[in-house]
């Protein structure tokens, strides 16, 4: 297809915004400066300003002394950038590729491809934009060609008409002024001094030629301009390809309403991927309230699924935190993360019960769902003799155990997180304690096995290795003790609980 | 007399039936190594469309719950199917429970901040039919909310182990059976220096339409094993010497 690109350039950017939101000051001349190496430096220019010969990038203190009454206003540097951005989202309505002009930061350049017909052609397309952007009060100044190159140089520059037809570009181009290709003050400077006035002048040079004098970065802008290097623009909002829109009549405030609407999104949404063989990983659901706030929510799956009823169950529990206030009137269902789902084969063999069956894992979906993912754990064997490492946790729900689990020595069934300090009183030097109090409770101890000396792991932090005994009292419970440390000498030893044998 | 008794046998099963209780049908009935015990439930099966609550007050009592628990996973997660654990202080050391015959990975721990976190993954894990079993760790449950774990039970066959930490409302719920575990000394054969296996008394305090009782089981390795006779215990002062391993 024929690519069509249309770069609106708002003249006075600034300054038709101003006048919006305050339309008294259209009688004052007013600027915008922002405060540069201790000076207020002119950012932008009012019309009436402009009329004295104010100009940006003169001192605001020089501007005053030219324009007497002049109006001195703050400016953001981000500003240009919000209020572009807010325009061009604004410009969807013209084309679904919407991208900031970055070059100069007042303008906008959209890729129209297949969308001008809509208007009745592109001399209506054209009259649209600029009327429905005059009557908000931005004057603009527009043009229409092959390249979004081309289109930024005739609307900035072009005497003559803003529709270039297509394959006329190169035409257009070659009596406009160098500025017109989005170069460089530096390289500006050195073509005027050479006498190129007119891009026609050195659109016949040899490349090398060009290269050598003016740089890569020329013959970029110049093989953008004329179409022969592919310009790529960044559109403000990235199209999801799965996408589902649910506008409503009367705004809907209701529990049962909003899950109608999710109901209805999600069947046409899974059906669609469905038939293309995806399902859906994440997705956000986003609600147009009529006091102009947006909510949202988002949910994930550990699967890619396609099944309504799993899906509509996830954004049920997500339902309170919905604040419909006077209601919501356009629901947006977005699927940013899609993967391709295996379909399996149903009822042809009774699956196997597991880990991986398909209802638990809808279930751990739902937990997350509601209590966050961070909360599901699942241990693997670790190699490790130290009890508190002797346990990982596995990173998916299918992963499986690298070894196996350790049996041959005892492990308590309860292990606290902390070792708790005892007293005890045992013979030296490895004898199991005689008895030991713990939380004011004495245990006599009948039976004992051990020790089982346990090193540090001298390689991951200090400290001293630990003899456990595995003891049961006179109750019969059964208890796992440790010595930290050895007897005597300098060094310190204080005997723990670690846990509870069943 | 043999008449009698058929006949007794008959009405016995009439009243099950009437009381809601569906048997089993023949030849499925599953055992899962409790022996004895199982005499004790309706029919001599050990319900597993069932809520089974455990007493547990003290860490030493839950320490052998666990342990009882582990027992019958290992039998009722045989097929391969995966078990999930909902507790906010969970202490339980997962490697412990391969001496359960039970894999460790695949149990599903959850540990959640609130103990109605706990109910709510509880009853939507129970409604879960891919699961063999929930074990969830509270210390006060309802009747209510008893009732609704039971609802979830019966629609999914998923068996409910719920261990409470707090006996003071223990009368108030639905719970199919009441058990309290409580570790007993354990004996090594031949009077062996050091641990032998873990022995409790399991107590079956209430179970529906069934007999409670008393028994004294051991963990023997493989599978549990009744312990009928139970060595004379001494007294401390009794003892000449300490068993030390």
């Amino acid at each position: 297809m024929q690519r069509r690109f249309v770069s609106i350039w708002f003249r006075q950017l600034l300054a038709d915004w101003q006048l919006i939101r305050r339309p008294e000051l259209c009688e004052v001349p007013f600027v915008f400066a922002a405060p540069d190496h201790g000076r207020m430096m002119i950012t932008a220019v009012s019309p009436l300003a402009a009329e004295f010969g104010v100009e940006p990038g003169m001192r605001a203190a020089d501007a005053k002394a030219i324009c007497p009454g002049l109006e001195v206003l703050d400016d953001k540097p981000s500003r240009p950038r919000n209020l572009l951005r807010g325009l061009g989202e604004w410009c969807v309505r013209y084309s679904p590729i919407v991208a900031i002009d970055e070059f100069d930061m007042d303008g906008l350049l959209l890729d129209i491809s297949g969308c001008a017909h809509l208007w009745g052609g592109e001399r209506e397309y054209l009259k649209e934009i600029v009327s429905r952007l005059k009557s908000k009060g931005y004057t603009v100044r527009v043009a229409i060609a092959d390249t979004p190159g081309a289109a930024w140089a005739v609307s900035h520059f072009g005497k003559i008409t803003p529709l270039i037809p297509a394959g006329g570009h190169r035409e257009a181009l070659l009596s406009l002024a160098p500025e017109a290709l989005r170069l460089d003050a530096v390289i500006l400077a050195k073509l005027r001094k050479l006498g190129f006035y007119q891009i026609k002048s050195f659109i016949g040079m040899p490349r090398s030629v060009l290269r050598r004098r003016f740089g890569e970065e020329f013959l970029l802008r110049l093989a953008q301009a004329l179409g022969t290097e592919e310009e790529i623009l960044v559109p403000l909002q990235v199209p999801v390809p799965f996408q589902e829109r649910l506008s409503c009549l009367e705004p809907i405030k209701t529990r049962t309403g909003i899950e109608i609407a999710i109901t209805k999104m999600l069947e046409s949404l899974c059906k669609r991927m469905q038939t293309e063989g995806k399902g859906l990983r994440t997705g956000v659901l986003t609600g147009y309230r009529i006091d102009g706030k947006v909510v949202q929510v988002a949910i994930g799956t550990s699967g890619a699924t396609h099944n309504v009823s799993h899906l509509f169950k996830l954004f049920q529990l997500k339902i309170d935190q919905i604040k419909p206030a006077l209601g919501i009137e356009l629901f947006v269902i977005d699927a940013p993360k899609v993967d391709d789902v295996e379909v399996p084969q149903e009822e042809m063999w009774t699956a196997k019960p597991g880990l991986d069956d398909q209802s638990v894992i809808r279930f751990l979906d739902r937990v997350a769902g509601k209590v966050g993912a961070e909360m599901i754990h699942r241990y693997l064997p670790a190699t490790r003799y130290w009890p508190e490492r002797a346990v990982l946790r596995a990173g998916s729900i299918t992963e499986k155990p690298a070894s196996d689990w350790r049996v041959e020595k005892p492990r308590p069934t309860e292990l606290l997180k902390r070792p708790a300090p005892i007293e005890v009183m045992a013979l030296i030097p490895d004898h199991p304690p005689k008895f030991f109090i713990y939380k004011g409770h004495r245990h006599q101890v009948i039976k004992a096995d051990g020790p089982e000396r346990i090193e540090r792991e001298w390689w991951l932090d200090t400290g001293e290795h630990r003899d456990y005994y595995q003891v049961e009292d006179d109750q019969g419970r059964r208890y796992w003790l440790f010595r930290s440390g050895h007897y005597g000498g300098d060094q310190k030893f204080q005997w723990f609980i670690h846990g509870f044998f069943a | 007399m043999n008449a009698n008794k058929e006949l007794i046998h008959k009405l016995k099963q009439d009243i099950l039936l009437w009381q809601g209780f569906k048997p089993h049908a023949a030849g499925k009935a599953e055992y899962v190594g409790l022996g004895e015990i199982e005499q004790a439930f309706p029919g001599g099966v050990f319900p597993k469309r069932a809520i089974h609550e455990f007493i547990a007050i003290l860490p030493e009592d839950s320490a052998a719950s666990d342990g009882f628990i582990a027992g019958l996973l290992a039998i009722l997660m045989q097929d391969g199917a995966a078990c999930v654990w909902v507790s906010t202080s969970r202490r339980l050391f997962p490697a412990s429970l391969s001496m359960f015959n039970v894999e460790p990975e695949r149990i599903i721990f959850i540990d959640v901040k609130t103990e109605k976190d706990v109910l709510w993954i509880t009853e939507e894990a129970l409604k879960c039919e891919g699961l063999a079993a929930v074990v969830a760790e509270v210390n006060n449950l309802s009747l209510i909310e008893s009732r609704r774990l039971q609802l979830a039970v019966e629609e999914s066959g998923v068996t409910g182990f719920i261990l409470r930490k707090d006996a003071s409302k223990a009368a108030s719920t639905v719970a199919t059976a009441r058990w309290r575990i409580s570790p007993l000394p354990s004996e090594n054969e031949g009077g062996m220096p050091g641990l032998g296996f873990p022995r409790w008394q399991v107590d079956l305090l209430k179970v529906r339409n069934g007999n409670p009782g008393s028994w004294v089981m051991e963990w023997a390795g493989e599978s549990f094993e009744e312990v009928k006779k139970v060595a004379e215990r001494l007294g401390w002062s009794e003892r000449e010497d300490r068993q030390i391993g």
